[in-house]
């Protein structure tokens, strides 16, 4: 598709960008979502997406594109069905994180923000997530995956790339980077039982709540897998 | 004797569906928003002011002095600003708080801008917590068909809109002023200060940024009263706060507590370090605040014990290394972070922390010498109150911190010619039956 075309393809979301852009008092507000509703489309900060967001908010394109390269959830190239995210910041790194990131560079056969052959999966590593005390940490499509080890890790990946269905451990099952950008750029999500899956809080979250009621915190299910 | 955990924000946490309208209101939800709509909007901001609640971001700033600093009658719009943007390392309070318990924040939203006069809030996400959009997003679609926003918020001439929004992946975006460029669709870039935000905020216009947990706090308050709350805590840090134990803890997590715990007490709830294992060093309030060691067990965790001790207590993330960790290898990664996300409006703080980086390298590799940790501290020096905000200023707490405290461990390095440590033995399955078949695997 050539910019021209792909500019015409975006146009689809000129509904969706008017109701963004209405949410604030003022239409520059807007950009961060206009640029997570591009990315629910074409995968990445297209150019013609660039030039999209610019004619929706009378900005240059050199403005938008400053904007859009300071933030790194937006993606300059085109990121996989599933965005695999590997905290490596101190504390999660320390319990783990470094090797895991190690192990799914070698199974994956990619570098740190890569992409598989296949177009399924982008590898990067994170910083931190707000889930240390679940540490070490992934994300997928930034979903939050609890308690991993590298065989842990494997396994996810495997699955991803299988096309079986993966649920985050405190939320739902995983849908696609595009439809995570959708729910990012302000809509939700219409999938029945999204937002009531998860339950309520993770076993870390409540082990204070726990241990005031006189009872044990729970702990995470294992940090050994079946595998083994 | 240990002072007992105190589950507000947490209480409804085990209950079933605690996330939803209705979960929220079993719980006395939404009562403190008709208390408040009775009261004269001076009045709350009186309330507030008087329960001694301090801002749970990091500064613990008087949150009704905050609100009270918004010039009244002005004829220009008001704006709050809630910073949801949870990213500096270690912690993960906000995000669980949310995640369970969206609507009472969509409650302290309410009174708080009807305290300050404000007809349009924000919710500002990070954009990494799919899940906590999610909540958040579905609460406030309940809560305004339930007529707690929008126009006449319960039957009053109050109107109220509040936008969910979500940022897109930049650390200093929880600098209130970079948060506030964020939310005007600019780079995340601090701005100078004066004007504070009270005044020239969010589009030039009379702003309050508060933190989740600040927000989060104020139903409580007016539901149970200030004496209620003044009973926890000390005189100075009144109240109850969220503590986050990470890292090498037998049971991790979210333990609510009166503000002036120690780490002593808490480790006792967690269930101590690991076992078979002893502290080394910990941060008081996230990786920006100076780290302390095992002598600081019982150092009062309120806003003065803290900073007495030469620290502060930051966001409560109490991230706890045990011995197996090489400090230097804790320092050098902090320092990348901050390196990777400094804004790059300053130049100390850009070209700074780069150097920070390279030398940290140097010495952990081996490669280094003594001269290296004069320079370290020098360029600390040179950052260390010279830019905007407080990110420079955080990025060298846990450097000079660290030398004060392990400069042997940094000289090891280099009398050795490398790290002493085996990162293996730190990682969370390192001393489970099975972690040598994972680890050679």
């Amino acid at each position: 598709m050539n910019d021209q075309s792909a500019y015409e393809h975006l146009r689809k979301l000129d509904g969706d960008a008017a109701e963004i852009i209405s949410r604030y008092p003022q239409s520059g507000s807007a950009l961060l979502p206009l640029l997570h509703l591009v990315q629910s489309e074409e995968g990445y900060v297209s150019p013609a997406g660039i030039e999209y967001c610019a004619d929706k908010l009378g900005l240059s394109t050199a403005e938008v594109s400053a904007v859009s390269t300071f933030y790194t959830m937006y993606k300059r190239r085109p990121v996989g069905d599933y965005h695999v995210g590997v905290c490596t910041n101190t504390l999660c790194a320390v319990m783990g994180g470094d090797a895991i990131f190690a192990r799914l560079k070698d199974h994956l056969g990619v570098g740190n923000d890569e992409t598989t052959e296949d177009g399924r999966l982008t590898l990067e590593h994170i910083e931190c997530n707000a889930a240390c005390d679940f540490a070490p940490v992934m994300t997928v499509n930034w979903e939050f995956m609890d308690d991993m080890t590298p065989d842990k890790a494997v396994l996810l990946v495997d699955e991803l790339r299988a096309g079986k269905d993966v649920q985050s451990t405190r939320g739902p099952a995983l849908c696609t980077f595009k439809q995570a950008e959708r729910i990012l750029a302000g809509f939700e999500d219409s999938r029945p039982g999204a937002v009531a899956a998860g339950g309520a809080a993770g076993h870390a979250s409540l082990a204070g709540l726990h241990v005031s009621q006189g009872r044990t915190p729970t702990g995470p299910v294992a940090t050994t897998e079946a595998s083994e | 004797m240990a002072p007992e955990l105190t589950p507000v924000l947490s209480r409804g946490w085990l209950d079933s569906e605690p996330w939803t309208l209705a979960g929220y209101q079993r719980r006395d939800g939404y009562t403190a928003v008709k208390q408040a709509l009775r009261m004269h909007p001076d009045e709350v901001i009186q309330l507030v002011k008087d329960s001694g609640l301090r801002g749970r971001g990091g500064a613990g700033f008087p949150t009704g002095m905050k609100w009270g600093f918004i010039p009244q009658n002005d004829g220009k719009p008001h704006y709050l600003v809630v910073n949801a943007d949870e990213s500096e390392p270690g912690t993960c309070k906000d995000i669980p708080f949310i995640m369970a318990n969206p609507h009472e924040l969509v409650e302290g939203v309410i009174i708080a801008c009807y305290a300050i006069r404000a007809n349009h809030a924000f919710i500002y996400v990070r954009g990494e917590v799919l899940h906590v959009l999610r909540r958040l997003q579905a609460a406030v679609r309940e809560a305004y068909e339930a007529g707690f926003l929008g126009k006449n918020v319960l039957g009053t001439d109050f109107d109220l809109e509040l936008t969910v929004h979500a940022g897109a992946g930049a650390y200093i975006c929880g600098e209130e002023t970079a948060l506030l460029d964020s939310l005007e669709g600019k780079r995340g870039q601090p701005r100078l200060r004066p004007p504070f935000p009270a005044i020239a905020g969010l589009y030039a216009s009379p702003t309050v940024v508060n933190n989740v947990e600040s927000i989060g706090s104020v139903p409580a308050i007016v539901r149970n009263g200030v004496d209620w709350f003044k009973g926890m805590g000390s005189e100075k840090s009144p109240g109850f706060t969220l503590y986050s134990l990470s890292g090498h803890v037998k049971h991790p997590g979210q333990y609510e507590a009166p503000l002036g715990i120690t780490l002593r007490e808490l480790l006792d709830y967690a269930g101590g370090v690991r076992p078979g294992h002893r502290l080394k060093f910990w941060t008081p309030g996230g990786s920006s605040t100076p780290m302390f060691t095992e002598e600081h067990l019982d150092t009062v965790l309120d806003y003065e014990g803290v900073g007495a001790a030469g620290s502060m207590l930051g966001t409560k993330a109490l991230q706890i290394f045990d011995e197996t960790t090489c400090v230097v290898r804790a320092v050098l990664r902090w320092t990348e972070f901050y390196a990777h996300e400094s804004c790059g409006k300053c130049t100390p703080c850009r070209e700074g922390t780069y150097w920070l980086v390279q030398i940290l390298k140097r010495l952990e590799k081996g490669d280094g010498s003594e001269d290296d940790l004069g320079k370290l501290l020098d360029l600390c020096d040179n950052i260390m109150g010279k830019a905007f905000c407080a990110l420079g200023d955080g990025a060298t707490a846990p450097i000079t911190s660290s030398i004060k405290y392990f400069r042997d461990e940094y000289l090891e390095h280099f009398e050795r010619g490398g790290c002493p440590f085996d990162p293996s033995l730190s990682t969370a399955w390192a001393d489970s039956p099975l972690s040598f078949a994972r680890t050679s695997a």
